[in-house]
């Protein structure tokens, strides 16, 4: 029964822990450690302080502190001199642009103040989404660290003239000897500067253009053009399957760039049907995280067991192995095809292949969902022309390499290989935004503005076709990458007005450049490809899998991307940095995941600290020579025999030293593969410290904090039921009577109903623990970035965090005694269950609870309801007692243990004059010695209230809104006033499925959660 | 560091009378041309209206100085010309189109509305220009008159402690009598001292009187204590040093220009904003200099129209404008204005809440800054002060949509038609810390 279920947040908490046990009861478990000063008497008696001088100390600070307080510094206002007609100062601008940073895609509303870019929230009118990444690009603009400032030779500054008569004398005389040019790019996906580029060809025919993904997808797109004759990424539309199986393929996260809206517009429960999603992987993702039924599947597996579906859907006999999932396999083969075109397979091995074996079965099924029309055009990288390249400039073939935005002496497999070949090349241009190694080792470093601050086209599917327009004046001495093959060759138009020419004539169909620059999209009509007749043999694709998936023994270790970091392109960032990992939610690091029972053979732990912080031992880990050493986290659910490891750290080369952490995994990402077989594991000496919140902020033991539901129950057991109810009211007892706990209280009920009362919804369904709400809350509220120390020990400052739940099916230790099981036999039998748990997110804030704990304890009344249901914090007021957050129920207040701001211990954003531009004037940085926590953005409801006021109009329908729920690319997030009827948030608070977490302390919170439905799949 | 008094006063005070005797000598002046009133201020009065935006007697503006116009062209020429200048260049008049060529083809509005003796007064006024206004006498009188009022306090509490010390004269003088009567001559000196010791032993003695002076000191020293730190912060009258003597009496009393023409967003925003410089160069590229006897108070020197003019060439300077060739340089500085009204940083304030919503006239806060040359902090900005007015505001629910339904159920429900501010949640503290 689902009620009965109990959840956990760590392994540690699996075994007889007494420290987690401790920190279950206590939230700050380090004792003052008054000891270690009082109680050293030697000590006391030689210290030269006396208790007089000590007097005087204070005296005399404290006199001078109140003098200085009497005069204030005099501040300055200075006027523009013409000011600019759009801007008013103290009003935000909103831009519709696109980003595309080569990994990264997406339609966006850029708010500006004064000027300056603040906040990326998605163009949901163009249907755009944005991820934790997403959010956060908005910081690496003012990366003031990195960002390339000038143009450069070989470190000198020169000009931009200098530059191009230098460099253009050098190419004019390259194709006069015909010696070959490459050009080295990431994805741009953008159609006007992919002519440019043809065009730059046509002045340069010696050139090649060359595409470069750091983590690469080309097996796809390469099956794509084997099979439909077009080089890119098909598209899944997930909210119209009803079976999804997925091989390790992690669409909710970067699999083809995220498909988590239409997977969660797949799966309403209001609309009686859900997807059936189950997902075959080795590493525990967030995909799996989220999936119906998770099967846990070593890599090599998982190509037999795609194998044996091919076999089971298209009766065929390609030749397979059996693994131990085939049971598994058979039942969804049955699934697939009785459900037919709605149903579709998807792989997250990139091997063309394996992808081709995928398309045929999706074939077979003559899936609706898979849609190879519409396609997608990001992650164009082509893996074999690299390898080419580089090989052909190891061999000193190539005259000119011009890089545009790529790093691969950071992010290729064969670095050492690039560096040397870049060296014999004669010309070494490297157009980048940030510094990297790359731009270092080549001999021109040409800053090119970052996307924020640049025109351009995007393109990523078929259909939408984005615009990119600057945002901010160039910060810097930059010259946009367009403009400069434009001037190379020959051509004098600018690339705005060039961009204009082709927009209009080529792709807006008639519509007017000034709409679409204001929209930021335009939906283009598909044309009908011509039908592509394939000659490619399934049979044999399949047959040179099978002989490819060799089982080498050894560990076999499954590269992937993590939704904070990516790639790694945006590594210097510390909101991503400090964005704690969905699943492990260890900041500030990557780790080698491993399974419970392999750490076990192997002698791995995860000791948790007793102040909350967690521990890893180092593993030494090679694979065909390479070597690295990396600390182990073991993670519950991750296949036995396999290994995980994330790309996208351990990048160091201009990094600011906080941000130079974790593992770079590039080097074991060979031939540009996310499985790598035959790896081995060694514990060497020596332990790490995780910045690790997972067994921080407990609840203290108490339950009711989850409630999941199967799909059968939401549609025919009664929620309230006494019994079987999956929405059970909490119950306590009242002059010997069991009573529903709301129906008694220790206060007095104010009359709500008058003007605003706020509520916030949360879907626990189709939230998928993506985190955009997070850095998009970092953003909107001035959170500070703390750094990997603090928030080990606990003093992280989300004000929004994204709890992890693990539960298995299997009761806890008390209801396993009860079953009479022994000691030994309750650890084994949690143990196996913990071996494929399944997982629950739930986003947690402050709750704003009506009745707020927090409130009544506060001496100095600094925390104090608003009538529009707001539990509100007046940092002014506060006097750091923290009396409140040791009251407060759900842990979500947090402490400025330190000035964040203008502190050289805190180097992060605030801390210098580019990282404080992305502060949001309308909120309060708030100093040291203060507790904050959530508003439910009050700076955001005022605003939209006043607003209203001024155009003397009522507030209109679902106009109010929060950071977190703007962000929510999955409408997980619904903030609304519930005493307008036709807001959302009105239906969904009365809804069946809404419960309030720890109901039965009844503090009332105006935050409320959806019953999660999982989708079991039962008749 | 912010000082909140004025600055330097014998500096001032000397420079006022060094003022006085300047404008006494000069008004020794005399004017004895005949002038018919009447017509110069008709005259002058068309002028302003209808061709100061484009002309000025004295100096080339868009078209050519006037000051003397009609020593230059015949009066026929001039009416003609004046009435509608398209049409006398049409009829081939050479001096017409050679004067419209001159100012590179930029046309002259036509005024087909005047009379020949409105055209007339109008000239009439350029030739014998302003009437010459008796500034000496005003002026002074008005430097005195400021004069004696600022300092009315100060010679209140000299009279005080003049008075005090007599007082104090007169008591030792009657003791000195009370003594010679009681007979003891010879000791004169010596008992006054004697007897002010047996006092000082009397009051030693006496408990009462210590306690009660013990309670008296300490209450008064916390009521200073109290009140001066009360105060720290507190920026009342705060009135900095501005890098331009720019004069609100000037242009919102005197010229009534409305305060939302330069702070124009405070009608949309928090902020009430300081007018960029392009918004200055709007009047400013036609008013090189003021007025004839304009007079500013500014940082207690009186400012006459050679330092004024000085003050509007600052204008110029970071607007980039050339006044001798009257075109954009291109060279722009911003100014860089001290700000008056600092609210901390944990204080959220919006002006179009208060101006746009509220309709609170911009005096209500910021005082009568049609009156002030220099402006300053009128009000204290302190929460106390803030929350008075959110008490005691009433608030208009009728007449906006917004609170349409709040109203209703105001007067359903409570049977209440008017509220104030705080009753509809503006004391919470959330609604301005955040």
């Amino acid at each position: 029964m689902a009620s009965n279920k109990k959840y956990w947040k760590s392994v540690e908490e699996l075994k007889d822990s007494s420290i987690v046990e401790t920190l279950s009861k206590n939230e700050f478990v380090d004792e003052i450690a008054t000891d270690d000063f009082l109680g050293d008497k030697e000590t006391l008696e030689n210290s030269s302080t006396s208790r007089r001088d000590f007097l005087k100390y204070v005296g005399f600070t404290t006199a001078a502190a109140s003098l200085a307080a009497c005069e204030g510094p005099v501040r300055k206002s200075i006027p523009y001199v013409v000011k600019p007609n759009d801007i008013i100062a103290g009003v935000a601008d909103w831009y519709a642009t696109s980003m595309a940073d080569g990994y990264d895609f997406a339609n966006v509303l850029v708010k500006t103040r004064e000027g300056r870019p603040i906040q990326i929230m998605p163009n949901k009118e163009a249907n755009g989404t944005t991820t934790a990444r997403v959010q956060a690009a908005i910081l690496s603009l003012y990366d003031e660290k990195l960002r390339l400032k000038e143009p450069s030779k070989s470190g000198e500054v020169i000009s931009w003239a200098d530059a191009d008569n230098a460099i253009g004398a050098q190419l004019a005389s390259f194709k006069n000897q015909n010696k070959p040019v490459v050009l080295l790019t990431g994805t741009l996906a953008s159609p006007s500067t992919e002519q440019i580029i043809a065009e730059f060809i046509e002045a340069y025919p010696n050139t090649r253009h060359v595409v470069y993904d750091s983590v690469s997808e080309s097996g796809a797109a390469d099956a794509m053009l084997a099979m439909y004759g077009k080089r890119a990424l098909p598209n899944y539309h997930l909210n119209k399957a009803k079976t999804i199986v997925s091989f390790g393929a992690d669409f909710l996260s970067d699999f083809h760039g995220g498909f988590e809206k239409s997977y969660v517009n797949g799966r309403k429960p209001e609309t009686g049907e859900m997807s059936y999603h189950v997902q075959f992987e080795s590493n525990m993702s967030l995909t799996g995280a989220n999936a119906d039924k998770r099967v846990v599947v070593k890599p090599s597996d998982q190509i037999f067991a795609l194998l044996n579906l091919y076999n089971a859907i298209t009766g065929n006999t390609v030749a397979s192995k059996s693994t131990p999932v085939d049971a598994e396999v058979k039942k969804m083969a049955a699934e697939l095809k009785k459900n037919g075109n709605k149903s579709v397979v998807l792989t997250g091995l990139n091997d063309k292949n394996a992808q081709l074996v995928a398309f045929a079965i999706n074939e077979a099924l003559q899936s609706d969902v898979f849609d190879t029309t519409n396609t997608l055009n990001i992650r164009q990288g082509n893996d074999v022309e690299v390898a080419q390249l580089i090989s052909d400039m190891k061999a000193g073939k190539i005259a000119g390499v011009l890089t545009h935005n790529v790093d691969p002496i950071y992010s290729s497999a064969n670095a050492t290989a690039f560096a040397e070949g870049l060296e014999k090349v004669a010309l070494s241009v490297a157009l980048s935004t940030e510094d990297s190694a790359t731009v270092n080792a080549s001999t021109y470093a040409l800053p090119t503005p970052h996307f924020l601050e640049s025109w351009g086209d995007t393109q990523f599917d078929n259909v939408t076709y984005g615009l990119m327009q600057p945002t901010i004046q160039p910060l810097f001495n930059t010259r946009q990458f367009q403009d400069t093959l434009l001037k190379w060759s020959g051509n004098t138009t600018t690339y705005y007005e060039y961009l204009k020419a082709h927009a209009s004539t080529t792709i807006l169909e008639g519509s007017s450049w000034s709409t679409v620059l204001h929209n930021g999209y335009y939906k283009r009509s598909i044309v009908n490809q011509d039908t592509f007749k394939s000659t490619v043999s399934i049979a044999s694709a399949a047959a040179e899998l099978f002989s490819g998936a060799k089982k080498a023994s050894g560990f076999e270790l499954n590269l992937y991307t993590k939704t904070g970091l990516g790639d790694g392109r945006q590594a210097n960032n510390p909101w991503l940095q400090e964005f704690p990992d969905p699943i492990t939610r260890t900041s500030w690091d990557n780790y080698l995941t491993m399974s419970i029972a392999d750490a076990k053979a192997l002698g791995f732990s995860n000791p948790v600290k007793d102040n909350g912080a967690i521990n890893g031992d180092y593993a030494k880990i090679s694979l065909n020579g390479i070597e690295a050493v990396v600390p182990v986290l073991i993670q519950p659910g991750q296949a036995k025999g396999s290994v995980g490891l994330a790309l996208g750290f351990g990048k160091t080369f201009g990094l600011k030293e906080a941000m130079q952490v974790g593992v770079n995994a590039y080097p074991f990402y060979t031939n540009s593969n996310n499985i790598q077989y035959g790896l081995t594991i060694e514990k060497t000496p020596g332990y790490h410290e995780f910045a690790c919140t997972q067994v921080q902020k407990t609840i203290a033991g108490r339950h009711d904090i989850l409630k999941v539901a199967s799909l059968k129950e939401y549609k025919t057991v009664e929620p309230k039921d006494h019994h079987h109810g999956w929405n059970k009211p909490a119950y306590v007892s009242y002059d010997h009577q069991e009573v529903e706990a709301n129906t008694i209280d220790l206060w007095d009920e104010h009359n709500r109903e008058l003007g605003h009362h706020f509520n916030l919804s949360i879907d626990l369904t189709s939230c998928t623990g993506c985190g955009a709400c997070v850095v998009a809350c970092h953003a909107e509220n001035n959170v500070p970035v703390v750094g990997k120390r603090e928030v080990r020990v606990g003093r992280d400052m989300h004000w929004l965090r994204i709890d992890r739940y693990y539960s298995s099916s299997v009761e806890t230790r008390e209801d396993a005694k009860e079953l009479g099981l022994s000691r030994g036999d309750t650890y084994k039998a949690l143990e196996t269950e913990a071996e494929n748990p399944e997982v629950t997110f739930q986003p947690m804030m402050c709750q704003h609870c009506n009745h707020a704990p927090c409130e009544t304890v506060c001496p100095v009344a600094a925390t104090t309801h608003g009538r529009q249901g707001q539990n509100q914090m007046t940092y002014n007021r506060c006097v750091g007692t923290r009396y409140c957050a040791n009251n407060c129920p759900y842990r979500v207040r947090r402490f400025n243990w330190f000035e964040y701001a203008n502190n050289n211990q805190f180097d992060f954003n605030m801390n210098n004059q580019y990282g404080k531009m992305v502060l949001n004037p309308d909120v309060v940085v708030r100093g040291r010695g203060v507790m904050e926590k959530c508003s439910m953005c009050i700076q955001m409801t005022q605003a939209t209230i006043l607003e209203a006021k001024k155009e003397g109009r009522p507030v209109n329908t679902d106009e109010f809104e929060t950071a977190c729920s703007s962000a929510c690319t999955t409408g997980s997030l619904v903030f609304g006033d519930v005493n307008n009827k036709e807001d959302k948030v009105t239906a969904l608070a009365k809804d069946k499925r809404a419960y309030n977490v720890l109901d039965y302390l009844q503090t009332k919170p105006n935050v409320i959660y959806q019953v999660k439905i999982k989708n079991t799949n039962e008749a | 560091m912010k000082s909140v008094l004025l600055h330097s006063k014998i500096v001032n005070k000397l420079l006022k009378g060094f003022a006085i005797v300047l404008l006494f000598s000069i008004s020794l002046n005399s004017y004895s041309q005949d002038v018919d009133a009447a017509r110069q201020a008709e005259g002058r009065k068309l002028f302003k209206s209808l061709c100061a935006s484009c002309h000025k007697l004295d100096k080339k503006l868009v078209g050519p100085a006037l000051g003397g116009v009609e020593g230059r062209r015949e009066n026929e020429w001039l009416l003609a010309w004046i009435r509608n200048n398209v049409e006398l260049r049409a009829s081939g008049d050479k001096d017409a189109i050679a004067i419209y060529e001159e100012y590179n083809g930029s046309p002259m509005s036509a005024f087909p509305q005047l009379s020949d003796g409105q055209i007339n007064d109008i000239l009439y006024y350029t030739t014998v220009g302003d009437p010459v206004k008796q500034v000496a006498a005003t002026a002074g009188a008005a430097v005195s008159v400021g004069d004696g009022s600022g300092g009315a306090p100060k010679w209140i509490i000299y009279l005080l402690a003049a008075a005090i010390i007599v007082a104090f004269l007169m008591i030792a003088s009657l003791l000195k009598q009370v003594n010679e009567l009681k007979g003891k001559k010879s000791e004169n000196k010596s008992n006054i001292k004697r007897d002010l010791q047996e006092l000082w032993l009397g009051v030693k003695g006496n408990t009462f009187l210590h306690v009660l002076t013990t309670i008296f000191v300490l209450l008064m020293s916390a009521y200073i204590v109290f009140g001066t730190l009360y105060k720290v912060g507190v920026n009342e009258g705060y009135m900095p040093l501005q890098p331009i003597a720019f004069s609100h009496k000037i242009h919102s009393g005197e010229n009534k220009i409305e305060c939302q023409y330069c702070h124009s967003s405070a009608k949309h925003s928090k902020h009430s904003g300081i007018p960029s410089v392009n918004v200055c160069m709007n009047c400013h590229e036609n008013i090189a200099e003021v007025a004839e006897g304009t007079v500013v108070e500014w940082d207690g020197v009186t400012y006459g129209k050679a330092q004024l003019d000085k003050e509007i060439a600052k204008v110029y300077d970071a607007a980039g404008w050339d006044p001798e060739e009257l075109e954009y340089t291109g060279k722009t500085k911003p100014i860089k204005w001290v700000r008056i009204h600092n609210l901390p940083d944990f204080a959220y304030f919006n002006h179009s809440q208060h101006v746009t919503v509220g309709g609170i006239e911009c005096q209500k806060c910021h005082g009568p800054v049609e009156t002030y040359d220099e402006m300053r902090q009128y009000s204290p900005l302190t929460m106390g002060w803030c929350i008075n007015c959110h008490r005691e505001t009433k608030v208009d629910l009728k007449g906006t949509e917004y609170y349409d339904n709040i109203h209703k159920e105001l007067a359903e429900k409570y049977n209440v038609d008017k509220v104030t501010i705080a009753q509809l949640g503006g004391l919470e503290c959330g609604k301005c810390h955040y």
